[in-house]
């Protein structure tokens, strides 16, 4: 026998009024931990892949656009630049380094991106298997890739036209697995890289292979040498059909955007947090109410005012508690079903499912209000009468 | 055991005063407080367990002036003294019936034998009640298990608060014949607090509570 037995029998007393306490505070504590956890994922995933990008260079358009489409690959592109006009950009004295990008297939849903060893590099790709591409059409493949299509050392494929349809197969170009990357958590896990002439060679027709004035790829990723590149870059461009576009300045637009929608439903959490702790006190407080004569026993039998104020916060406690690590573990399977639908959407593996340090202020402050909520009837018990309350029963 | 001298209480300072006579029982005996309604009986059975504080007076129980003990201290020496069984007995309902008994000892952090609870409802006729919830008990059995949780811990001074005011002759004679048996077994001293003239003749050490005195 114990306090804390004791409360947890009081408590299984009135499941309903209980169980209606407990759900509410673990929707509550549940939908702001899977906001964190969703903020976190998104914000891992974009930081990781801009990381020292200073620049995307890419066809006029939607410069989020471009950014979602040749950063994180999750959109379509905004069209294709000649390779001459890039290679200007890339040479430019203000520009440390420029990694193109060209593709326009796809195999089984995942990219097949045609760029140069920096790209890899870039991401300091580990391998798992075999080595980095070097002749045409030779192919290496991203972990989620590997995985999920079951592609091995050595496996020949066709790749289909378009960047998610598979229906338009071009039997006449074979691929070959020469590579497996370690799995990094950057976008080359979702992708199938070669060099930028195999991207061409599929769209070769008839052995006709596409004039060197002709080619054309869909970006480039570039590192600048010089701070005045921002400025400047766009200024030499302005008369081709080529557009440069920043990062870390559009994914802070979108994540404001995002942060709209998120603090809405932020403040929809914390207001069922708040009628949680509502109905953990007006659930002490009936519990304090309905056993009025139970407490004052409890004090004829030697119990200490604090012994009755104790039992009371180890009620509020108990639900504030377990309602809020409930909570947390249902944020878990709401994180689980995003995860499913992100890599079934976009082929990105969320699994950052371990507690984060704002998760752990959030369990202790809804403790620690469920305490503050039971504290109210709490001090009532401790002012309880036993004389009265005695006589008052007979 | 138990000696009151010139005691007097007041609920606050706007009530009258109410004046107790003196009072004196030995280790083992049994008395019994007889008043009617209004006559102050359930005031001073809590003045005698230290529930209440004396306002004039003093109360020693076993040579010991509740006076001079802290609310605290009170709280420790009622459960460690006293067993208390009341008109209608009030359990912890969430708990069994042998939980209940349990409290007491938890309550003083001391071990609870259970084994020595089950031979009590056994003896008490109730010890295949002893993992019910009492509120699944008849009234007697209920008034049975009241009175083992009073008994459980082995007070000195069982204190019964009109325990057969609600009862027939019948279940009047069962519940005071089973509080004599069972308090004179542990050696305590039996109190008995009621308006009940049926207990009268019964016992031979018994003060009679008058309507509400002022006391000087």
């Amino acid at each position: 026998m114990n306090w804390f037995y004791i409360a947890w029998r009081n408590l299984g007393l009135k499941k309903l009024q209980t169980g209606l306490s407990l759900v509410l505070l673990a929707f509550g504590v549940g939908l702001v931990s899977l906001l964190m956890l969703t903020e976190r994922q998104l914000s891992d995933t974009f930081d990781r892949n801009i990381e020292d990008i200073d620049l995307v260079l890419g066809a006029k358009g939607s410069p989020l656009q471009l950014i979602l489409a040749n950063v994180y690959h999750v959109d379509a592109p905004t069209g294709n630049i000649r390779l001459a006009d890039a290679e200007k950009v890339m040479r430019h004295p203000y520009i440390a380094q420029g990694i193109p990008l060209a593709y326009g297939d796809n195999y089984r849903g995942f990219r097949i991106v045609g760029s140069t060893r920096d790209y890899t590099e870039h991401y300091q790709a580990q391998w798992s298997e075999g080595v980095p591409f070097e002749a045409p059409f030779e192919v290496v493949v991203g972990s989620q890739v590997a995985e999920t299509t079951g592609l091995r050392l050595g496996d020949e494929f066709f790749s289909a036209h378009g960047l998610q349809d598979e229906t338009d197969v071009h039997m006449d170009k074979t691929f070959r697995v020469v590579g497996i990357l370690e799995k990094s958590g950057s976008v080359l896990d979702q992708l199938l890289l070669c060099d930028i002439e195999t991207i061409w060679g599929v769209h070769e027709t008839h052995g006709d292979s596409i004039a060197l004035a002709d080619r054309e790829i869909t970006a480039v990723l570039l590192k600048k040498r010089n701070p005045l590149a921002v400025l400047t870059i766009p200024n030499t461009i302005r008369e081709t059909n080529m557009q440069v576009a920043l990062p870390a300045i559009e994914i802070n637009r979108l994540t404001q955007n995002f942060g709209i929608g998120m603090n809405t439903l932020r403040a929809i959490a914390v207001l069922i947090m708040f009628i949680s702790f509502a109905s953990i006190f007006i659930s002490v407080y009936d519990n304090l109410l309905a056993r009025r004569y139970e407490l004052a026993l409890l004090r004829t039998m030697g119990g200490s005012r604090k012994g009755l104020l104790f039992l009371l916060l180890l009620e509020g406690g108990i639900l504030s508690s377990g309602g809020a690590i409930l909570g947390l573990f249902i944020s878990r399977i709401g994180l689980f079903g995003l995860a499913q639908l992100v890599e079934n959407k976009f082929h990105y593996d969320w699994d950052g499912l371990g507690m984060m340090t704002t998760e752990w202020q959030l369990l202790g402050l809804a403790i620690f209000v469920g305490l503050l909520a039971a504290s109210i009837p709490g001090i009532s018990a401790m002012k309880i009468d036993p004389s009265r309350t005695l006589t008052d029963a007979t | 055991m138990i000696r009151c001298e010139q005691l007097g209480f007041q609920y606050n300072t706007e009530s009258e005063w109410i004046s107790f006579p003196d009072i004196a029982c030995g280790k083992g005996e049994q008395l019994l407080l007889l008043g009617q309604s209004g006559s102050g009986k359930t005031t001073l059975l809590h003045l005698l367990c230290g529930i209440l504080k004396p306002g004039k007076g003093n109360i020693l129980i076993n040579n010991q002036s509740l006076n001079d003990l802290s609310e605290r201290e009170r709280d420790l020496f009622r459960g460690q003294h006293f067993g208390l069984v009341f008109q209608k007995s009030h359990f912890l309902q969430s708990l069994s019936v042998i939980e209940n008994l349990a409290i007491p000892s938890f309550l003083l952090g001391e071990r609870f034998n259970e084994s020595q609870a089950k031979t009590l409802l056994d003896k008490l006729g109730i010890g295949h009640k002893a993992h019910e919830r009492p509120r699944n008990l008849s009234v007697g059995e209920q008034q049975r298990a009241g009175i083992a949780r009073a008994l459980i811990h082995q007070p000195a001074i069982v204190l019964a608060d009109e325990p057969t005011s609600a009862l027939d002759d019948e279940s009047t004679e069962a519940v005071i014949s089973l509080l004599e048996e069972q308090t004179q077994e542990v050696g305590a001293t039996l109190v008995i607090v009621t308006h009940d003239q049926r207990l009268k003749d019964r016992y031979p050490n018994r003060v009679s509570l008058n309507p509400l005195t002022a006391a000087s």
